[in-house]
């Protein structure tokens, strides 16, 4: 049984110019930023929860609490080391599996500013840009690659499900994940 | 730590999405903590997830969404967070940190259970589909045969074990899917410890597989 999943709509490249907009609310603390980046993201995080399961009530709640944990995290935000929208994805992803959990476990937090030295500078400086890329790459992708990242992240799908889902055996699953995400790592390295 | 094994792409873009079982994101989350090539990689990841965000079509919250949070943001509820302390030194240098919380103790003091003689277990009860659990393997013996009907990872805490696909040593990282069939051996001098994380019952074959199945129910 095929799932038929409106892959992508036409949409701009992800823009560097909210990254400045988040960096900047970082310093200043403007409530007009603020209201400009709640108004770009809050209803992608929202379809993203929705996407996940969520009622939409539930995900509005969630989704304006998603939004408050960037006003009050944003100082901690570093364009050089993550894209807004990566950083926006981790911290609703984040939140709604403690929200699904209620469990112990810590997501990895891979760009925290840690109090202490950064035993890794160099680590994140390219990653910035990777979004952006990615974006565009993206849509490049043969569908049956592009499906099976999409209902990775934006069903919240296990492998096992995804394979149940579109009725191919979990290891075409999983291989097409990979060449999927070689496929855009390669796109962005040929592009730079 | 010199790490010769890592988690498939498929596992990191599935950990990214978090899609994972709770079980299994613990031991990513073990794996990743002490590798930094699996670290970038999952940076990748995640920039999938960001860049997928900005594909999405929005959807609009109830009116009076952002006036409901703007006026949070003068109060206790909008206070900017403190940067968080850097993380404790591990306390014990056989348990990664992520793992930590949920032992609370160092490997010896764990209430062991015997599953046949040689092989002890600790199951971390999480619940779900799978099961998460350490297995404690005496040097020179053998998990029975087995394959998978998901996926089973397992990570190396201490010792090392040799299978068909080669020798893992404390920080490696077994990822298998359903294609693939073995039986790891214990082959250092000391007891190889070992987190396993599965979303499916294993499948056990021949004779001695099937008699141990009803105890591991791997
Ligand atoms: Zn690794």
């Amino acid at each position: 049984m095929a799932t038929v999943i409106p892959l992508f709509r036409k949409a701009p490249p992800v823009k560097e110019e909210w990254s400045a907009c988040l960096a900047a609310l970082g310093q200043t603390r403007d409530r007009a930023d603020y209201a400009r980046l709640f108004e770009h993201f809050a209803p992608r995080v929202k379809a993203y929860l929705v996407r996940l399961g969520m009622t939409p009530a539930n995900a509005d709640e969630l989704a304006q609490e998603a939004l408050l944990s960037v006003w009050r995290k944003a100082h901690m935000f570093d364009p050089a080391k993550a894209n807004a929208s990566t950083w926006i994805f981790r911290l609703a992803r984040n939140l709604c599996i403690d929200r699904m959990r209620r469990e112990k476990l810590q997501f990895y937090d891979i760009d925290i500013d840690y109090d202490a030295p950064d035993p890794d500078e160099r680590h994140g400086g390219e990653q910035a840009i990777l979004a952006t890329r990615m974006a565009e790459s993206i849509r490049a992708l043969p569908e049956a690659q592009a499906q099976v990242l999409y209902l990775s992240y934006y069903e919240g799908r296990s492998h096992s499900e995804i394979a149940q889902a579109i009725g191919i055996p979990l290891g075409s699953v999983k291989s097409r994940l990979r060449l999927g995400f070689d496929k855009l790592k390669q796109l962005w390295g040929e592009s730079s | 730590m010199n790490i010769r094994h890592h988690l498939d792409d498929a596992t990191l873009l599935a950990f990214a999405a978090g899609s994972l079982s709770e079980g299994m994101s613990l031991l990513v989350a073990s794996h990743i903590d002490r590798c930094t090539d699996c670290q970038t990689r999952l940076q990748q990841a995640e920039a999938v997830g960001g860049a997928l965000l900005e594909e999405l079509a929005p959807v609009a919250l109830a009116p009076g969404a952002l006036e409901q949070v703007l006026a949070l943001l003068d109060t206790d509820a909008g206070k900017p967070e403190a940067r968080p302390a850097a993380p404790a030194p591990v306390q014990y240098a056989d348990i990664p940190a992520p793992l930590a919380p949920y032992l609370k103790k160092s490997l010896d003091e764990l209430d062991w259970r015997t599953l046949v003689p040689g092989v002890r277990q600790f199951d971390l009860r999480l619940g779900g589909p799978g099961a998460t659990r350490l297995l404690r393997i005496a040097p020179g013996l053998s998990v029975p045969h087995h394959g998978h009907r998901g996926n089973e990872m397992t990570l190396i805490l201490r010792g090392s074990y040799s299978d068909e696909l080669g020798r893992f040593q404390a920080g490696d990282v077994a990822d298998l899917d359903e294609q693939i069939s073995h039986q790891p051996i214990s082959d250092s001098g000391e007891d190889c410890i070992c987190l396993i994380a599965t979303d499916a019952p294993l499948r056990f074959s021949g004779l001695m597989g099937r008699l141990v199945q009803p105890f591991i129910g791997l």
